[in-house]
């Protein structure tokens, strides 16, 4: 798959001397979603920011569809629906005025029949004669994705889309975003929900201190750092584990009850084999067992940390 | 050029004007029409006529261009500080367009608005005064010309501000002092010769003069210098506005 932004050498100082963004360089394919997660104040905002065009880069060099940010703007931004991480709207507007204004404000001529599609597609439908003031914190965040929709963008830019959103509305917003990528629309999205990352995601890149730490497909991310953790209940309670089984680095939980061996699924050995034969030579014996995978939100954890 | 995005951007700033009818329009002629009643009939009353005009007419363009400088100047800082303040700037400065298109949107109709309201506050003239306009493509170009440039003007005060209250600092410590002793209600040379000449400093005394030489053929200075200084205003502010976009100055930094 080609580039659609290609990300290079971007540093952005702010005039406080607070360095956002060191040295930035990232590719996104068209058509995958992307999502970059970060702390918070990691450089999220200031890189989506620099590549729609609200903040000048400091130095660097951003390509969107093949076209520099910065000397062919036009082609470049005509790409890109942003839709930002706060609420910000012209309160007194109606849904409809707002989301055909956006579409003007990107030079495109009046097409009613593409605002209907969009309203209903993000049930706006029937508020969209509705002052925007009026509506919930959901509608509105709906209203910012049909402005950013409204011009037909190749690259949909969605900063923290389901902050602040229920749980329902969240899977709602989930299929949208998968609609779009269906047909075509390349997806960024930042999130702070793992949870968000791991369901939508095709990549993940991880963003700390104004450094990409890593960009990865989602699954190989997956299988390269998790660690998996494999649970053994005890038919009967042990005080202390065996001198034998010390090199294991087993932990004894649950008074004794319970003991949980992780081990990494990348190695060549998980040692699980020895681990249960050693076991029956210590005699120790367990009625049950279960494994469980580490989460994107541990290996994230993990990452950020380490950086 | 993106003349769907100019034009989209007028069209929303007008739209906020009839929404806030009464704000833009209604409460600017009321409140002419008191310095009417106040200025021409009950303290014009008692005075002579200036210059061959009688007072109430004499104070005719001074009043309109009160309004005008005033308006623009609100009108276009107050059209460019909200979306700042709301932050939906956040989609002006993303969208595919130049800086010139923002400025003729916002300016654009900024001015247009100041210039529909001075045609009103002289329709609503008329009903007080009798009136006579002898150069009337003078007096548009004065009017167009004057609107244009303040609304420049409140467009740098509305990226500069960064509080309300800097929105209204330059508005009314400067601009309505500079109005009200720029020769609204008074012929310059009504002053006292060392007052004279401190005057001709106010850059809004060469509008207001232009203005009425416009209307009675009666200037506090030459017609040239008062289209002169306008354009130089105009000039200036342009420069402030191209240095503004060319830095990010308060918008992209």
């Amino acid at each position: 798959m080609s580039s659609i932004i290609s990300v290079a050498n971007l540093s952005k100082t702010y005039g406080s001397g607070f360095k956002a963004l060191k040295n930035v360089n990232l590719d996104i394919k068209r058509g995958e979603i992307f999502a970059l997660l970060g702390p918070n104040g990691a450089g999220k905002t200031t890189l989506i920011s620099i590549i729609c065009g609200i903040a000048n880069p400091s130095e660097g060099k951003v390509l969107v569809g093949g076209e520099d940010i910065q000397t062919s703007y036009r082609k470049a931004r005509s790409l890109i629906g942003l839709v930002p991480q706060e609420l910000h709207t012209d309160a007194f507007e109606s849904v409809w005025a707002t989301v055909s204004f956006s579409r003007g404000l990107f030079g495109k001529p009046k097409n009613p029949a593409h605002i209907e599609k969009v309203l209903k597609d993000l049930s706006l439908w029937d508020k969209k004669d509705n002052k925007i003031i009026t509506l919930s914190g959901g509608m509105k965040r709906r209203v910012m994705i049909a402005k950013a929709l409204s011009h037909e963008p190749q690259i949909l830019f969605l900063d923290e889309p389901t902050a602040g959103v229920d749980v329902e509305l969240r899977k709602g917003m989930w299929e949208v975003v998968r609609t779009l990528q269906q047909s075509g629309v390349t997806i960024i999205l930042t999130t702070h929900y793992i949870e968000e990352a791991e369901e939508m995601a095709d990549r993940i890149g991880v963003i700390n201190k104004g450094e990409i730490v890593l960009v990865e497909d989602k699954a190989t991310l997956m299988q390269k750092l998790g660690k998996k953790r494999l649970t053994l209940h005890l038919q009967n309670k042990i005080a202390a584990l065996p001198e034998s089984l010390a090199h294991y680095e087993l932990d004894l939980c649950d008074s004794g009850a319970t003991l949980v061996y992780d081990y990494d699924t990348k190695g060549e050995r998980t040692g699980i084999t020895s681990l249960l034969s050693d076991l029956r030579t210590a005699g120790i014996r367990f009625n049950d067992l279960d494994t469980t995978q580490s989460s994107l939100e541990d290996i994230f954890v993990d990452l950020v940390r380490a950086s | 050029m993106n003349y769907r995005a100019v034009r989209a951007i007028y069209l929303f700033e007008m739209a906020r004007t009839w929404r806030t009818l009464f704000q833009s329009i209604v409460s600017p002629v009321v409140s002419t029409s008191l310095y009417f009643v106040v200025f021409g009939a009950a303290i014009g009353s008692r005075i002579s006529q200036v210059e061959g005009v009688s007072y109430g007419t004499f104070i005719v363009p001074g009043l309109i261009m009160l309004s005008v400088l005033t308006q623009s100047i609100a009108n276009a800082s107050f059209g460019i500080y909200f979306p700042k303040f709301t932050g939906t700037i956040y989609e002006i400065l993303s969208a595919p367009i130049s800086y010139v298109e923002i400025v003729l949107g916002y300016v654009g109709a900024a001015a247009t608005k100041s210039i529909i309201l001075g045609l009103i506050i002289l329709a609503t003239a008329g009903l007080f005064v009798p009136l006579h306009i002898h150069h009337p493509v003078w007096m548009l170009t004065f009017l167009v010309l004057t609107a244009v440039t303040f609304s420049l003007f409140g467009f740098v005060i509305g990226i500069w501000a960064d509080g309300f209250e800097k929105l209204q600092m330059i508005p009314m410590l400067v601009v309505t002092p500079l109005t009200f002793l720029g020769g609204s209600f008074y012929s310059i040379d009504m002053l006292p010769p060392t007052w004279r000449t401190v005057a001709l400093l106010n850059p809004v005394v060469y509008l207001i003069s232009g203005f009425r030489w416009s209307f009675y053929e009666i200037a506090d200075v030459s017609v040239s210098v008062s289209i002169g200084m306008t354009l130089a205003f105009l000039v200036i502010c342009l420069a402030v506005i191209w240095w503004i976009f060319r830095t990010g100055y308060r918008l992209k930094n």
